[in-house]
């Protein structure tokens, strides 16, 4: 119960945190005559994932205070789907994702806009397996296979020979497993998939990757509380979280041996390690199951979605508005990242940094090099 | 309207009955406008999953797989049929019996105690219940009822086993009681009214007659009340028909047919709330809102059973 109260009060928090996400544009009124002398008031309309949503906050929070109540942001967490949405439709001026663009969007912004929709990294999130076995503790070390094997519904019970080989010395139960997973369509549940699909060729062959997919087992909850409802309810549940969600909730979760072979406990720095790969120009990669030898396998990045050239957004009207979106973009990927830690969200590492950059610095108005004077202006002026 | 202000002397004859009248059509033509308006947009919206599974075959695929471009209604609608059905097979004894004591048998203060606790039930958000439900109740129902009485299947009763289905805490049976708390409100408070508006004659008669509590019960009340109870039971199922965030929060999610009693199930509503945000293939949104499109078509459906029943069983033809 106390767990159960733990719980419920993280998601007051976050509705609380969130809250002043979406009331952003009246909060514009509440610092009358701050704006720098020159520096007209703006706003970026930006939606999406929601679980950037908070830390969107701060930085919104900390870049109003920086340009002195001139650039307000107002970003609606209205999910993944619509914000990869709104965006294509271009009623906003950035959406963010936890899914880069597929494809066909990615083509249709091409022809739509004539440049390129970037996938600005923006964080990572991570997603780990929380359990609730009677007798066992933190760390239990989980294998792609067994992880697998669980989810497919192949290994049934706790004892199986799999699970207790990684684990010598753990007394696991005769339990059957009881697996628990997002029922709704999530970020979280697209890396895991992909996790899965990249692991395990029976995962790929049958189900596939996707923000919802087709459970072969288990039951569905709505959300991180409702996953960690199961798994906390359920003796013997399987199931996964983001690893904020699992450490402020106080549930118990697992290690994973990650490609290179090495045993894994999750953790901030870990799954900031798993970007330590080369990552492509246009930001599209999924981090699952990556080559960093100390990186946390079920990591992912979550994106910041801005088209090449500003001007064919329909959503941005002024070059004014153009230049503070690039500002605000810059400042998220280099100093925006100092919060990140803060909040138990993690942060960019240096090479993921760069290719943001890279990004930022091509972005145009009208044709003209935005990017890189904006990059230039902020080197010799600050934000 | 008209011929009665014509019958009025010319002094009494003002604007005002016309102004009265083109606004409350106005405001009647909105409500009318409003619920075409909503049906189109949503199929228009779910035209695309139309064109490429078809009208029927959509209706009877039972797979839902996003990632590989197969969406299928069936699974949800099957939920939600028996769902609510069950839920309403469960609430409406209880729901009579209340509604009988508080109207006929019990003290005045005792009725109004009655009465005002029902009322609140159905003021509770169903979030809160779902919340209740997640904590307290299904929890509670797996260690008493599920997970014993699936063992006791095991060992004694195999040919059960298919039906229950390995226990799940969030599953079928979780989602149908509380379902069923849920509309018992609903319906005891419209049966109530319908009980309350039989004509004191009609009881007096059949007391005079020599009918005895029981008889003048079942022989001169119920059968006035019926068509007022019917309705409002219909309108407790579509209710439960269309209840979300409960169900969805109780039901386990899953959408692979067939269901068991003790295992994970999913609704059309549930499914909807479950995978809209997300959606961000086209085919995967326009199948969502397709099934939305049917879940408006089992309602209105349902909608149009309830007026052709009230229309049958009404010995008043038309109202009470």
């Amino acid at each position: 119960m106390r767990k159960a109260c733990a719980m419920l009060m993280t998601v007051a928090l976050a509705a609380f945190v969130a809250f002043p996400v979406v009331a952003g544009g009246s909060q514009e009124a509440a610092a009358p005559g701050a704006a720098a002398p020159g520096r007209a008031r703006v706003e970026l309309l930006g939606a999406g994932a929601s679980f950037p949503a908070p830390l969107m906050t701060a930085w919104a929070d900390d870049y109003r205070d920086i340009t002195g109540g001139a650039v307000t942001v107002n970003y609606q967490s209205i999910g993944s789907g619509g914000g990869v949405r709104q965006f294509m439709e271009q009623t906003i001026m950035f959406g963010a994702s936890e899914a880069h663009l597929n494809d066909e969007n990615a083509q249709l912004a091409r022809r739509n806009t004539g440049g390129v929709a970037y996938n600005l990294p923006l964080t990572l999130g991570d997603v780990v397996l929380t359990y609730n076995v009677p007798g066992v503790g933190q760390g239990l070390v989980f294998s792609p296979d067994t992880i697998a094997g669980a989810f497919l519904g192949t290994i049934t019970r706790w004892d199986d020979p799999a699970i207790r080989e990684l684990n010598p010395g753990v007394n696991l139960p005769s339990l059957p497993i009881q697996i628990a997973h997002r029922s709704d369509g999530s970020g979280t549940t697209n890396i895991f998939t992909n996790y899965l699909t990249k692991v395990n060729a029976r995962w790929a062959d049958q189900i596939g990757f996707g923000s919802s997919v087709n459970w072969p087992v288990g039951t569905g909850g709505n959300g991180n509380e409702g996953v960690a409802g199961i798994v906390m309810n359920t003796p013997g549940a399987l199931g996964y979280n983001s690893l904020v969600y699992a450490v402020l909730n106080d549930i118990t979760y697992g290690d994973v041996i990650n490609n290179s072979g090495n045993v894994i406990a999750p953790s901030l720095e870990a799954t900031s390690l798993a970007a330590a790969v080369d990552i492509p120009a246009d930001g599209r990669i999924m981090l699952t199951d990556s080559d960093a030898a100390r990186g946390y396998p079920i990591a992912g990045f979550a994106w910041g979605l801005v088209y090449e050239n500003l001007d064919r957004n329909d959503a941005i009207t002024t070059r004014e508005e153009a230049e503070e979106l690039t500002r605000f973009l810059y400042w998220v990927v280099t100093e925006g990242q100092e919060i990140n830690e803060s909040l138990s969200f993690a942060r960019l590492p240096v090479d993921a940094q760069a290719v943001a950059e890279r990004m930022i610095s091509t972005l145009k108005w009208n044709g003209e090099p935005l990017g890189e004077q904006v990059i230039a202006d902020v080197r010799s002026n600050g934000f | 309207m008209v011929e009665t202000n014509n019958l009025l002397p010319a002094r009494y004859r003002g604007p005002g009955d016309r102004v009265f009248k083109t606004v409350i059509v106005l405001f009647s033509s909105v409500i009318i406008l409003l619920a075409i308006g909503t049906a189109l947009v949503i199929y228009l919206e779910a035209r695309p999953t139309f064109r490429a599974f078809g009208y029927w075959n959509f209706l009877t695929e039972t797979t839902w797989d996003p990632v590989a471009a197969v969406h299928g209604a069936l699974p949800f609608i099957i939920g939600t049929l028996l769902t609510s059905f069950a839920a309403l097979a469960l609430a409406v004894v209880p729901a009579l019996g209340v509604a009988i004591f508080t109207t006929e048998y019990a003290p005045w203060w005792i009725a109004q105690i009655i009465n005002y606790t029902v009322d609140l039930l159905a003021a509770i958000p169903s979030v809160v219940i779902g919340l209740w439900g997640i904590f307290n109740f299904a929890p509670m129902m797996r260690e008493r009822f599920y997970t014993p009485i699936y063992n006791w299947a095991y060992e004694d009763a195999e040919w059960l086993v298919p039906i229950i289905g390995a226990p799940s805490t969030y599953n079928f049976v979780t989602a149908t009681i509380i379902l069923a708390l849920m509309i018992v409100p609903y319906t005891v408070a419209l049966s109530r009214d319908a009980i309350g508006q039989v004509p004191r004659e009609q009881r007096e008669a059949a007391w005079a007659l020599g009918a005895t509590r029981w008889e003048v019960m079942r022989k001169a009340v119920l059968p006035y009340a019926r068509t007022g109870i019917v309705a409002g039971i219909l309108l407790s199922l579509a209710r439960a028909l269309g209840e979300t965030m409960a169900v969805a929060m109780l039901i386990g999610n899953s959408n692979r047919v067939p269901f068991t009693l003790f295992g994970p199930a999913a609704t059309m509503p549930s499914v909807i709330i479950n995978e809209f945000r997300e959606a961000v293939e086209t085919l995967h949104y326009s199948s969502i809102m397709a099934v939305g499109f049917y879940l408006f078509i089992v309602t209105i459906s349902i909608n149009l059973l309830a007026s052709y029943v009230q229309q049958k069983l009404s010995i008043t033809k038309g109202g009470l």
